[in-house]
């Protein structure tokens, strides 16, 4: 593999992955500030911040503890709400599994959502890649992204209460994941998928912590799947 | 924060997080899947993203849905659908909700 095939694989990843700063960002100054003002010094903070690096289950995970919760609730809890990141490695893996075991050791500290989400984005548009091409794009978006998820949780933790905790920074995460999502709704099934996931998500609404959203993605994806075969023996129906 | 085991939660999470993360890439690697399973994780994406967007639209017990929000939501949608490009998307949904706050909406 030339390097430089490999080079712009990861300046792509990067360059993709650019508007997705304007939630990162201000994402992790939230944490920072959040986690300073419930009492974690810095280096309690900053832990946080780079050995879990997922935001929704870092700040589950201080709201049970301000609520003095016992240590095993608030891990089984903010553990839930990543579990969704097992469904994303499984189906990573048909793309980047043939990757050397190290490379994928690697990946899986940097996959969360927007990696996730960009490189399947982007492996769909140009499937006939090598593992090892499109590894490197993922890593070109999550790499980058983690070190200015770190800066940001460092900037909020420094500033403290200098920032307000509430100024509407919380709706850039909705609408980032809406326009990432939009734009792969191309078939009938991969509409029903992601209007059971809503729907479910709202009935299953009384669920603890996430554990509703995980049966919402399962019966998706079962749903996805039907209507992708039914749709199939539709098109051959009419044709035959 | 006084809670006594900050360190054993963290340490504990990031190893959990890690290791559910890790467990498919890592675990299964280039054997193949089942077709029926491949067919299934293709949908992953549009299975897990909206329901995990839903409750933030909606706030936790569905009763306040801000106008301008649905608003900025139903358009990064729509955007997205047209031009399949994501940073359109985002440009128009965060400048909708920005400009409907400016104008106290």
């Amino acid at each position: 593999m030339p390097r430089a095939d490999l080079r712009s694989q990861f300046r792509r990843g990067f360059v993709d992955s650019l508007p997705f700063y304007l939630v990162v960002g201000p994402f992790g100054l939230i944490f920072g500030v959040i986690a300073t003002e419930a009492g974690l010094n810095l280096v309690e903070v900053m832990g946080f911040s780079i050995l879990v690096i997922a935001g929704a289950s870092q700040l589950a995970a201080l709201q049970l503890m301000s609520e003095n919760a016992p240590t095993v609730i608030v891990l089984a809890t903010a553990l839930a709400v990543n579990m969704r990141m097992a469904m994303y490695s499984a189906s990573l893996t048909p793309h980047i599994g043939k990757a050397p075991f190290w490379m994928r050791a690697l990946a899986a500290y940097f996959l969360f959502d927007q990696p996730y989400a960009l490189s399947m984005i982007d492996y769909e548009k140009e499937p006939e890649r090598s593992a090892i091409e499109k590894i490197t794009y993922f890593a070109g978006v999550g790499v980058p992204m983690s070190v200015v998820w770190y800066a940001a949780t460092l900037a909020g933790a420094l500033l403290g209460e200098r920032i307000p905790g509430d100024i509407g920074l919380d709706f850039a995460v909705p609408i980032t994941f809406l326009a990432v999502v939009a734009p792969m709704l191309k078939s009938l099934a991969h509409v029903a998928a992601a209007f059971t996931s809503v729907a479910l998500v709202i009935v299953l609404g009384f669920m603890p912590y996430g554990s509703g959203l995980l049966v919402a993605a399962l019966i998706a994806l079962i749903v996805g799947a039907q209507v992708e075969i039914w749709t199939e023996k539709r098109k051959k129906g009419l044709v035959q | 924060m006084t809670h006594p085991d900050v360190w054993t939660i963290i340490i504990g999470l990031g190893i959990g997080t890690y290791l559910i993360r890790l467990s498919f890439i890592g675990l299964v690697g280039d054997r193949d899947m089942p077709p029926w399973l491949l067919r299934m994780l293709r949908y992953t994406p549009v299975a897990i993203l909206p329901g995990l967007v839903t409750p933030m639209l909606i706030g936790q017990g569905a009763t306040e849905l801000e106008p301008s929000r649905l608003a900025a939501a139903v358009v990064t949608v729509a955007v997205g659908l047209v031009t399949r490009n994501v940073f359109y998307a985002i440009i128009a949904g965060m400048g909708l909700f920005v400009i409907l706050g400016a104008l106290g909406v």
